[in-house]
């Protein structure tokens, strides 16, 4: 279950105002990175974000370069998952390799508002706001397994050790 | 029924037929990274527990991104990749020997008709331009086929793009892809590839890897170009290892079909902050600029160096304006010296710079400070992509670029050259 405050966004938010190309060298520990977060888009996020929050955003999220600080500096920030109303095809890669909840429900962005309270449960496929249910297509078993073990690296690490 | 180039690539590689929206196993013919997806992709390699690279001969790390390099910071990322390099005998090209990723491995033969190529740069895709299925991914999945010389892939659909007629003088690939973007959007072709056809030999070659290098900015996972005899006899001298060219089949299914007259196009600018912000040049209001960037793995090689060229012949470069020249390669750097193209650039006041991707993405060699703007023949502008995120970025063709550099504001050659349209 995961329970927080949602930080909504447009349309086409891109890898660039995600995690600046300036930082992607020089930056490397998930500490480091988290400090960056979404730094030109919104620059409250980094310092304000809780454990749990959600981002929430319209079409094309993660749109742009394949650097996947994009989506490992959200996971570093605490970021719960990210609804969004379409996504980057590299950026959703990126995402479920690192662990990061990301989910396609429109009705759900078009409806949540900067700072409102959401409650999601990813293996069942509700999400609550504002008293009102919304339902989702849970996501593949082999995805759920792969968030759960917090990325792709450590399932099939998990994997090899159960096979060998 | 048929199949669309990627499938017929994607196929021939699972041993089986495919569909779009499968999603599928296939093993991989080349990989690589740069010095910002090396080091992660290295990591995670290395977090796999695995010993050696799946062949050797089949990646490829280029550090081009902060080389040569801008700090401490960023020597110590090429550090760790170079020293994998060395450790597992794989392709590495060093300051000097090398260059932009996408602008090299062509150049070297490496990436060919037929293959899947992976990349830890989204921009991967450029190599569709020699009929391979070429793609982005991050540096997890990079590091995973560098491991097991495998990948997964969904299955694309195709969207068909037919090309009719002859580009007019100062027109290039780069406002053929600007004007699809803008045709379907940033997202529009997500999970696509784009597949060219028709008179695809009124595209230069050059031309053609600026426009499977951008197919990305719509989204899309591929683009891609049946290789022609352009592209055999390109290839001929430089083939790194045997390859077979594949095709569409005439029966393939698409789910769309796009066509572009090539004659009516016009130099494009994309306006901030979206590539798909496209405006003729001529319809733009006036726009002072404060800088140039004339290179990148969009448009650095040797058609665009000798388009920019043909504009800066026997002119100034504007006095407020500082104009970045980029070839893409050391070998195209050295061209440039040998066939006299780099006096032009520096007698007209241009400064030449050894190759790097550095101020495509704000890295260094020509970051823009708050309020400033530069028309860049790079592939994004989103905001703060090139510096301070209150600078401003028109992407355009290398002949637009130039023109620019000396007008100081966004400007067609033909305002130089004393010609109407056409």
């Amino acid at each position: 279950m995961i329970k927080g405050r949602a930080w909504k966004y447009g349309d086409d938010v891109n890898t660039d105002v995600i995690f600046p190309g300036r930082y992607t060298y020089s930056r490397m520990e998930p500490a480091e990175i988290a400090k960056h977060a979404l730094e030109d888009l919104d620059p409250r996020f980094a310092k304000e974000v809780k454990p749990g929050d959600v981002i929430v955003a319209g079409r094309n999220f993660g749109c742009g370069s394949s650097r996947e600080q994009a989506a490992t500096c959200l996971v570093a920030a605490g970021v719960g998952a990210v609804i969004a109303v379409s996504f980057a095809r590299i950026f959703f890669r990126n995402a479920i390799n690192n662990g990061l909840l990301v989910l396609e429900i429109p009705e759900a962005v078009a409806a949540i508002q900067y700072g409102d309270e959401v409650e999601l449960d990813p293996e069942a496929g509700t999400l609550r706001h504002k008293g009102r249910e919304y339902r989702f297509p849970p996501l593949p078993p082999i995805v759920l397994e792969i968030l759960r073990d917090g990325g792709l690296i450590p399932h099939l690490r998990k994997k090899l050790a159960e096979e060998g | 029924m048929g199949m669309t180039l990627v499938e017929a690539i994607i196929a021939r590689h699972a041993g089986r037929t495919v569909a779009a929206g499968e999603f599928v196993e296939v093993p991989v013919d080349f990989v690589l990274a740069n010095d910002i997806t090396a080091p992660l992709a290295i990591r995670a390699f290395r977090e796999l527990g695995v010993e050696r690279v799946f062949d050797p001969e089949r990646v490829a790390l280029v550090p081009d991104h902060f080389t040569p390099n801008k700090d401490v910071r960023s020597a110590e990322q090429c550090r760790v990749t170079r020293e994998f390099a060395r450790e597992q005998g794989i392709h590495y090209f060093e300051v000097g020997h090398g260059g932009i990723e996408h602008v090299l491995l062509p150049e070297r033969g490496l990436v060919l008709p037929g293959e899947i190529v992976v990349g830890g740069d989204s921009h991967t895709c450029t190599y569709g331009a020699l009929g391979a299925f070429a793609t982005g991914m991050g540096s997890t999945d990079v590091g995973y086929s560098m491991a097991t010389g495998k990948t997964w892939v969904r299955v694309p659909k195709t969207i068909r793009v037919e090309l009719r007629g002859l580009l007019s003088r100062w027109v290039m690939g780069k406002d053929v892809v600007l004007h699809l973007i803008e045709k379907v959007g940033t997202s529009g072709a997500n999970w696509c590839a784009f597949e060219f056809g028709g008179e695809i030999g009124s595209l230069p070659l050059d031309d053609r890897f600026t426009v499977a290098n951008m197919a990305v900015e719509a989204g899309a996972t591929a683009g891609l170009f049946p290789p022609d005899e352009e592209v055999l006899a390109y290839l001929e001298d430089r083939a790194a290892r045997p390859f077979t060219p594949l095709y569409p089949d005439p029966d393939a299914s698409y789910a769309e079909v796009i066509e572009v007259d090539l004659g009516n196009l016009r130099p494009l600018v994309a306006r901030p902050h979206s590539p798909a912000n496209v405006v003729p040049v001529d319809e733009l209001d006036e726009v002072p600029i404060d800088q140039v960037v004339i290179g990148s793995c969009t448009n650095g090689r040797w058609r665009d160096l000798l388009m920019a060229a043909e504009v800066l012949r026997g002119r100034r470069v504007h006095p407020e304006v500082r104009c970045v020249v980029i070839p893409g390669t050391q070998g195209l750097h050295l061209r440039a010296v040998r066939e006299g193209l780099a006096e032009v650039f520096l007698t007209a006041g241009a400064v030449l710079s050894p190759p790097t991707c550095g101020p495509c993405l704000g890295g260094h060699m020509g970051v823009l400070a708050a309020g400033e703007s530069c028309v860049s023949t790079t592939n994004r502008n989103f905001r703060g992509r090139m510096g301070h995120p209150e600078s401003k970025v028109y992407l355009a063709n290398p002949a637009v670029a130039a023109a620019s550099a000396v007008l100081g504001r966004i400007a067609s050659p033909e305002e130089l050259f004393g010609e109407g349209r056409g």
